[in-house]
């Protein structure tokens, strides 16, 4: 029986980069199809091509056999073939029936909607697949997890037979992940095909049926998940061997360096972000926060860091009070922080390479002498920096916008490393990096740390907090509702904490005990 | 280093030609060609004559557009720089009143673009910070109008004094204009394009009541006072010619906007708050303290235009005192990519087209305003680099870079 669906010499140039080189693929039905690879291996381009977002140069695209030809959106859906993106698209005021028959409405005559009859083939889909979602209920009342499912009932309604799915588990918990995981296997067994694109390997191998591996636009290899290990499918993304597990020595915990006392954070429109949250971290230590996106981690850095004012509450660095300092003078009590968003808060994309690496320190000397810029001494620190920090540019002066994303947070780290610091602030230091990045960043901050440098880490990535922290505080809507010794906490534990439902770990320890007390 | 060999195979004409259709400045330059060459056409195709010629045979028509097109550029060209073969005799002839004569268009040409300098600039250093300046035609109207009090008021005073005090009360005035809208920005988050819009009317409106009212001539009225012989600035030959040391100024002006915005630290913050403020707040820069003082500054040089005027050229106020120096001063602005050296050029080219545009009117009959529409063809073809990228198959500039 010929594939449901089939690709053939598939190639995509773009000014200067050659995205997709003749890639072949064939999705059977009935199965679950990884395509692994790194960011900017051309996962995203080969499918926006299947989704007729971008048209090939070259190849074929077939269907149980058929050529097919798909120019736009429409014909892909057409085709039977739908997609789920990595950010949703669904109106948030508007009721699960309504997002769903977006664009696909039910009519009566006079050209009426007929939403009863869509609420009940959501509520048939729903049941079908097991999917669990009340066709009436408000999109932003829902959790990310049944959004998601939300986007996927979109394509059973129109009726998709090839569900292509954009790291669907980036926004998820552990947890989530694999109600996910359950769902997906659901809709293979009832006769639909998937093609599940991501970056992390456990999940290609807890999940997937076969597993594709592109590299540079290229088809590198293809494997099988029994016979596969994580180590192998890195080193077939990356092309050579990698490490995926930190090395790390046992901390040494010295001095308090970051001291916060009930800080309490709200928002522009009087919410509460962070609800009266304690901690400390100590020199040489890692601690690293975890949770699910949006539950105040990012307001509590950027409050820390002087972007936010605190409503109230006491923040130190090394015994000195730094509540609503500025950030400059932030900065200058010895802190690092590597921004959440890089491309917004960490650089100047437009700058080039050299002045996005003095961006903290343009004013001090040896970079200014009396408000005069010394253009030879920062040349000089860039030529340093691109050559410690392995920083892969075509030159000092070469514009920051064009390096990828991986080189763009080398800058970043680089800078904050190269100045004295007591304190590091790292927030999603490797987010969307590929997995030579990661593991770069991740051993330069444990060096860091074994120097002695206190750092907080805030991640969203679970593996990347149980790998660099040597404590975990979990922060669920704006507290922080348990610490736990990273040596001891199991993946399952923190998971449930994230999503707010206390363990007995959680449940022994007082709410608000300060993290040393559990430690020691 | 694979790379490298590649590139050395190239032949270097190749490669200069190369570079050449990726340079910003000759892509600027086909920008001015189009924009001149639809203004051709459009000049033609509102003449009456053309189309007369038209009716009689195809090939008539064409001659006589061809002719017309002819005849408003070159008179442009005289009008604006005067007629090469006069300069070259005056100049071997030796007689100061024949060089003059053939020298004026083109010194007069300065005296127009000194104040597309300074507000050009003006502008330039706004966009640099993130800012767009829209008031630069009210901060010179506060500068000329307060200069010119200065320039009566004070009676007796050496130039030496009297010049930088006029000039100076000129600069604070405009940076009192352009600080105004900037606090506003800071404080209140009220965006600065509705504010300087807003304090240019009233900046025309306070002019306007102050000429006819409080700094009325006692004989002329809706005029100030001419200036005191001590408060004008120094013309460099003798009358009719006005060029006067307003336009070094300028030049001044412009070259320190640009060593500020780029060779100190001051500049390095302007520069990182226009073009990422968030990223800026990050690193510490006091966004807010930056808008404020970079609209400030380029308010003072906007009132410092006004000043140049009043104090080299008009020597009192009327209302009539500027063409729209300040707007036409953000086409300026775009054309140099809001580079201080580049508006230089740019002022330039806008001010000899202005001054050119009169003879042009005068030999051709094609009006003044044909200058605004080369103005905004200019813009146009700048605004959309694909059109001229297309046209004329150039590379697009080197920027993407993956590992």
């Amino acid at each position: 029986m010929a594939p449901i669906l089939e690709l053939q010499g598939i190639t995509k140039r773009f000014p200067g980069v050659l995205a997709n080189d003749h890639i072949d693929l064939k999705l059977n039905q009935g199965e679950i199809l990884a395509l692994l690879g790194e960011n900017g291996a051309g996962k995203s381009t080969l499918m926006n091509i299947l989704y007729g977002l971008y048209s090939p140069d070259e190849g074929t695209i077939k269907k149980n056999g058929e050529v097919i030809e798909i120019n736009r959106p429409q014909d892909a859906i057409d085709a039977g073939i739908g997609m789920v993106h990595q950010h949703f698209m669904l109106v948030p005021v508007f009721t699960v029936t309504e997002n769903v028959m977006l664009g696909n409405e039910y009519l009566r005559s006079l050209g009426f909607l007929d939403k009863q009859k869509a609420a009940d083939r959501v509520r048939e889909i729903s049941d079908q697949f097991n999917l669990n979602i009340d066709p009436d209920a408000l999109i932003e009342d829902l959790p990310v997890g049944l959004q998601q499912r939300v986007e996927i009932i979109k394509l059973l309604f129109r009726n998709a037979e090839i569900l292509i799915m954009d790291e669907p588990s980036a926004v998820l918990t552990p947890q989530e992940v694999d109600e996910l995981f359950k769902i997906m296997h659901n809709l293979v067994e009832q006769g639909k095909s998937i093609i599940f694109i991501t970056h992390k390997l456990k999940e290609v191998l807890e999940c997937s049926d076969r597993i594709m591996v592109i590299r540079a636009g290229k088809v590198v290899g293809e494997a099988l998940p029994e016979k596969a290990s994580t180590n192998k499918l890195a080193a077939m993304m990356v092309g050579r061997q990698v490490e995926l597990k930190v090395k790390k020595k046992l901390a040494k915990p010295g001095d308090v360096v970051l001291e916060v006392k009930n800080l309490t954070i709200v928002n522009k429109n009087r919410k509460i972000e962070v609800d009266n949250v304690s901690f400390d971290v100590r020199a040489g230590e890692v601690l690293g926060i975890a949770g699910v996106q949006g539950n105040g981690q990012t307001e509590l850095v950027r409050c820390l860091t002087g972007l936010m004012k605190a409503e109230s509450g006491e923040v130190k660095i090394l015994g000195e009070e730094t509540t609503n300092h500025t950030p400059r003078e932030i900065i200058e009590s010895g802190v690092a922080h590597i921004p959440e968003d890089r491309q917004k808060d960490g650089l100047i994309l437009p700058y080039p390479v050299k002045d996005n690496l003095v961006l903290c320190t343009y004013y001090l000397k040896p970079f200014a002498k009396n408000f005069i810029l010394q253009p030879d001494v920062i040349n000089k620190n860039a030529k340093e920096l691109v050559e410690d920090f392995d920083i892969r540019t075509p030159g000092i002066t070469a514009f920051t916008s064009g390096l990828s994303g991986g080189n763009q947070q080398k800058v970043i780290v680089a800078r904050e490393f190269s100045r004295p610091i007591d304190l590091l602030i790292a927030s999603q230091p490797t987010r969307g990096l590929d997995v030579g990045s990661i593991e770069y960043i991740h051993g330069r901050m444990i060096a860091k740390r074994d120097e002695g440098t206190a750092i907080l880490l805030v991640s969203t990535e679970l593996d990347e907090v149980m790998q660099l922290a040597d404590r975990i505080a979990v922060m669920f809507r704006g507290e922080i509702i348990a610490v736990v010794d990273a040596a001891i906490a199991t993946k399952e534990e923190l998971g449930l904490l994230m999503a707010g439902i206390k363990t007995e770990v959680g449940k022994k320890k007082p709410k608000k005990t300060t993290v040393r007390e559990i430690v020691t | 280093m694979e790379k490298q060999s590649k590139k050395e195979k190239k032949s270097v004409v190749k490669i200069f030609v190369e570079e050449l259709s990726r340079s910003s400045f000759v892509f600027i330059l086909l920008a001015i060609f189009s924009g001149l060459v639809i203004g051709g056409v459009l000049a033609a195709a509102t003449t009456e004559d053309v189309y007369e010629a038209f009716r009689s045979s195809f090939g008539e028509g064409i001659l006589e557009s061809l002719n017309l097109i002819w005849e408003t550029y070159s008179s442009l060209f005289t009008g604006s720089f005067g007629k090469p073969a006069k300069m070259v005799t005056a100049l071997f002839s030796g007689d100061r009143d024949l060089i003059r004569e053939a020298y004026k268009p083109f010194l007069e040409s300065l005296v127009t673009s000194t104040p597309y300098i300074f507000t050009g600039v003006a502008i330039a250093l706004g966009f640099q910070a993130g800012v767009f300046n829209i008031g630069a035609e009210g901060q010179l109207f506060m500068g000329s109008i307060m200069s010119a009090w200065a320039g009566f008021t004070f009676k007796g005073l050496p130039p030496i004094i009297h010049v930088p005090l006029a000039l100076g009360i000129g600069f604070l005035a405009g940076a009192l204009w352009g600080f105004i809208p900037g606090w506003l920005k800071a404080k209140t988050g009220a965006h600065e394009v509705i504010n300087t819009i807003m304090m240019n009317y009233i900046a025309f409106n306070l002019t306007e009541f102050l000429i006819g009212g409080p700094m009325q001539d006692p004989v002329d009225s809706f005029k100030t006072p001419l200036i005191e012989e001590s408060a004008k600035l120094p013309r460099l030959f003798a009358d009719p010619l006005r060029f006067n040391v307003g336009f070094f100024i300028a030049i001044g002006v412009a070259v320190l906007t640009w060593y500020l915005l780029y060779k100190t630290t001051w500049g390095f913050e302007v520069r990182s708050v226009g073009l990422n403020p968030d990223a800026s707040r990050y690193a510490g820069i006091n966004a807010t303290m930056i808008t404020i003082a970079s609209l400030a500054l380029s308010g003072a040089f906007s009132g410092l235009g006004g000043a140049s005027i009043m104090l080299g050229v008009t020597f009192r106020q009327t209302q009539s005192l500027s063409t729209g120096y300040g707007f036409d001063a953000i086409a300026v602005a775009l054309l140099a990519k809001n580079h201080p050296i580049g508006v230089i050029l740019s002022a330039m080219l806008f001010g000899f087209m202005r001054h050119g545009s009169r003879l042009m009117q005068l030999k051709t009959g094609i009006p003044i305003d044909i200058i605004s529409i080369l103005q905004g063809l200019i813009i146009f073809f700048l605004a959309a680099p694909a059109i001229i990228r297309t046209f004329y198959r150039l590379k697009e500039p080197k920027k993407e870079f993956e590992e």
